[in-house]
């Protein structure tokens, strides 16, 4: 039986430590990975806590495939009360830490409480040790992770850690195993540090059964071949996401100095192409064959011979594009920096925009910014501003707060140029032509993202036909589809079934790059299935699997609502509307979005959702799903 | 004809992917840890290799093996285990030089790469193709042309 993984609550406060079981029927309801750690959140957490108190709750996983036959089975979650947002905290990284989880015994890890002093958490093969972190903290995230196999003597050792900025509290601090690894998104680092937990280190030999290993493995190689020869797969194999940047940037789609334009002109020396004179190969996370990252020494004078991994699409757009930074070189050193200092790197990136364009319109000064000219394209400055939030030093300090905190010391006209929802920074893309992906960063559970609904295919100009064999299926859909990625009819029901697709891979402990995220011929919720017969043994219908990622959604909206949150929450900033698009592409051009249609489509998709017009959950919904009776304190 | 393992490392990401199915292969579970295979790392570095059984022409394995047990085999290129003649002493295990003997506690016995049987389950899902399963004769000729056509290219400018 593949399902005897554990739970360990923790309580840092008492030193207690409680394993137990995890009863079929959660996992029946909510499989593994972010699906049980919403459950468990859910039920572990009394509502309006401090984000940075003991009382605040940190879930780690696995996904319930994580480290078997079933392709790039390597993300770990991690989710608490966000001290960025105050709302929800929910934050996926690859690497090898869920894997190595689970080969040590576990699936679930609850964080409650917090340590007096800094600690580390040592999980071996079914034991757990709240050990001494002292010499640890200040360590950045990759010295931290060497210094714990130096201590307990195992090179094979694989750890998450938190950087300096973690300690520090910055509400945006992540959580870092490897080199690039990022659990980035809502500060889930400051929770680690807010409880002085500096890293958890996992090794394990304690293999997993499978239901079926002969079958599993041939379905394995199947998939591999699949997604390794689709289109999407041999570009990422070349380049990872950094190929996305030519595309949405010729198209008009990127956010340039801060928001001011769509397009960065110019550009074409941070394309990912630049790549191939720092790169010294690429990197894969745990089975995947994608390989999406580079390994990278940096040749350039100023950081020479840094080395790093990436950068991520994202990182050309906190780094280059957002700040209007043209400097590959800087690029590759800013994603080092957040990387080992502990920062998110799109959080980084958008906040560094915002301060920019104050500085630029006068809202803030030299005076606010200890000195430092913050001008839009210069390097050396967005470096150092990189550095100043990590240790919270001048102007960082108030950026670290991020947006929520950040508006409490900044004149008020401040508030309106930051590109947020729900206090969350976006990325770098520009929504504004984009209906679709508007909707998904203004709904979004976890505040402006990308990986929890964006339809990124509706970019593509996907023939009706084919939209209508994705989106049919497993939940049928006969409403309105258009290949136009401006249009806003049919968009609703797209947001709603990527959610349920990221929600499932998440539950999967799958990477979303295996899915209909960025390529609409990879596996969806069939393969998944058929990836739970075989390694967990556990039969289930694609119409079941839709309503398990339906139920942990509700959940998270539950959350949210319990929080505080309501429909104006699920909303985006004034520019969106006012401020049409100067640049791109003649579809691109002069777009703005539309309240009242945006309007429309939110009820739109609160209708599917079961949902009432203040984007509640109804009734009837929670009882379909079998939550009406949340929390009810099953482990 | 014989063939053999060989690995190129500079095309290895790390993935471990090697290790996984290595594992399901032999033993039916998902366990690196009885994999005949590892990829080892320098994660700093970013350096990559995966190790396995160098099927050697001498084997030390063979060499201190008290009862025989280990031998290579005829019409093959492989070094096998004789499970008949095994008392699982380990001294193999120690004389390997690299590391490529190992111990499989939960079924007690010493374990080695054994090609699968002709099809190495490694390398098919190498996607990369840091593995490859090729005629140990001509082995070495793939990188006798990419040395080759680096010096043609320098010989080329010469003229």
């Amino acid at each position: 039986m593949a399902l005897k993984r554990k739970l360990a609550v923790i309580n840092l406060s008492t030193g207690e430590i409680k394993v137990q079981e995890i009863p079929r029927e959660l996992r029946e309801k909510y499989l593994g990975g972010r699906g049980l750690d919403i459950y468990l959140l859910y039920n572990y957490l009394k509502p309006g806590v401090d984000p940075l108190g003991p009382e605040n709750v940190c879930c780690i996983s696995a996904g319930i495939l994580g480290g078997t036959p079933a392709s790039a089975s390597a993300r770990t979650h991690i989710m608490g009360k966000s001290p960025l947002t105050g709302y929800l905290g929910s934050t996926n990284m690859g690497g090898f830490f869920a894997p190595e989880l689970r080969y040590a015994g576990f699936d679930h890890l609850v964080l409650l409480g917090a340590s007096k002093k800094p600690v580390y958490l040592w999980i071996n093969n079914g034991k757990i040790e709240i050990r001494d972190g002292s010499r640890l903290w200040g360590l950045d995230t990759f010295e931290t992770q060497e210094a714990i196999r130096d201590e307990l003597g195992d090179p094979e050792i694989k750890a998450l850690a938190i950087g300096p900025a973690g300690e520090k509290l910055v509400r945006f601090a992540n959580v870092v195993t490897g080199h690039k690894n990022a659990a980035g998104r809502t500060g889930m680092g400051a929770l680690l540090g807010s409880k002085k937990v500096k890293a958890v280190a996992v090794r394990g030999t304690m293999g997993i059964d499978l239901a079926k290993p002969e079958e599993a493995l041939k379905y394995d190689k199947e998939m591999c071949k699949r997604i390794a020869g689709t289109k999407f797969g041999q570009i990422m194999q070349r380049y990872g996401t950094a190929f996305i940047y030519g595309v949405t940037n010729s198209t008009g789609l990127v956010r340039v100095n801060n928001f001011q334009k769509n397009q960065l002109t110019e550009s074409e020396a941070i394309e990912c192409e630049n790549m191939d004179e720092h790169s010294v190969g690429t990197s894969g996370c745990f089975g995947c064959q994608l390989h999406c990252r580079h390994r990278y020494v940096i040749k350039d004078d100023r950081w020479g011979g840094t080395f790093g991994e990436g950068p991520e699409y994202t990182s050309q757009g906190a780094f280059g594009a957002e700040v209007g930074c043209t400097d590959f070189a800087a690029i590759l050193y800013g994603n080092h920096l957040v990387n080992k200092l502990g920062i998110d790197t799109l959080e980084t990136g958008s906040l560094m925009g915002w301060a920019m364009e104050l500085y630029e319109r006068g809202i803030i000064t030299k005076k606010d910014t200890g000195g430092l000219e913050l001008k839009f394209g210069d390097a050396d400055t967005m470096i150092k501003l990189v550095q100043q939030i990590a240790n919270r030093e001048g102007i960082g300090d108030i950026l670290a707060e991020g947006y929520n905190g950040a508006m409490k010391r900044l004149p008020a006209e401040a508030a309106k140029y930051c590109i947020q929802v729900k206090g969350m920074s976006n990325l770098h893309s520009d929504e504004r032509p984009t209906p679709a992906l508007a909707l998904n960063i203004a709904t979004a559970t976890r505040g402006s993202d990308h990986l929890r609904s964006r339809p990124a295919i509706d970019l593509y100009h996907l023939p009706e036909p084919v939209l209508r064999k994705i989106y049919n299926s497993p939940i049928p859909y006969d409403g309105p589809l258009s290949s136009s990625y401006t249009d806003y009819e049919g968009k609703p029901w797209q947001v709603v079934w990527h959610e349920m697709c990221y929600m499932a891979v998440d539950c999967l402990g799958v990477c979303k790059f295996h899915t209909v995220f960025l390529s609409p011929t990879m596996p969806a919720f069939d393969e998944f299935c058929e990836w739970l017969r075989l390694i967990p043994g556990i039969e289930m219908t694609p119409q079941k699997l839709w309503e398990v990622a339906e139920r942990a959604y509700n959940l998270e909206r539950l959350f949210n609502n319990r929080e505080g949150a309501t429909r104006q929450d699920d909303w985006l900033v004034d520019r969106y509307f006012d401020e049409p698009t100067p640049l791109g592409f003649d579809e691109v051009r002069g777009k703005t979005i539309d309240r009242k249609k945006l309007k429309a489509m939110i009820d739109e998709y609160y209708q599917f959702h079961g949902w009432d017009q203040k984007g509640r959950p109804k009734a009837e919904t929670l009882k379909r799903l079998g939550i009406e009776n949340e929390p009810s304190h099953a482990v | 004809m014989a063939k053999i393992v060989i690995i190129d490392q500079k095309a290895c990401t790390g993935c471990r992917q090697c290790e996984l199915v290595c594992s399901v292969k032999h033993t039916g579970t998902a366990d690196p840890s009885r994999s005949r295979i590892n990829v080892i790392k320098w994660e700093a570095e970013g350096f990559y290799l995966p190790m396995l059984c160098q099927q050697c022409l001498e084997p030390a394995c063979a060499a201190v093996c008290p009862k025989g047990a280990l031998s290579r085999e005829k019409g093959s290129d492989r070094v096998v285990i004789n499970r008949d003649l095994c008392i699982g002493c380990k001294m193999c295990v120690m004389a390997c030089p690299f590391g490529a003997m190992g111990v499989d506690v939960k079924e007690a016995r010493v374990i080695k790469c054994d090609q699968c049987d002709g099809d190495p389950t490694c390398v098919s899902f190498c996607e990369a193709g840091a593995l490859k399963f090729v005629d140990a004769e001509t082995a070495n000729l793939a990188k006798k042309r990419a040395a080759g056509a680096r010096f043609s290219q320098l010989m080329r400018n010469l003229v």
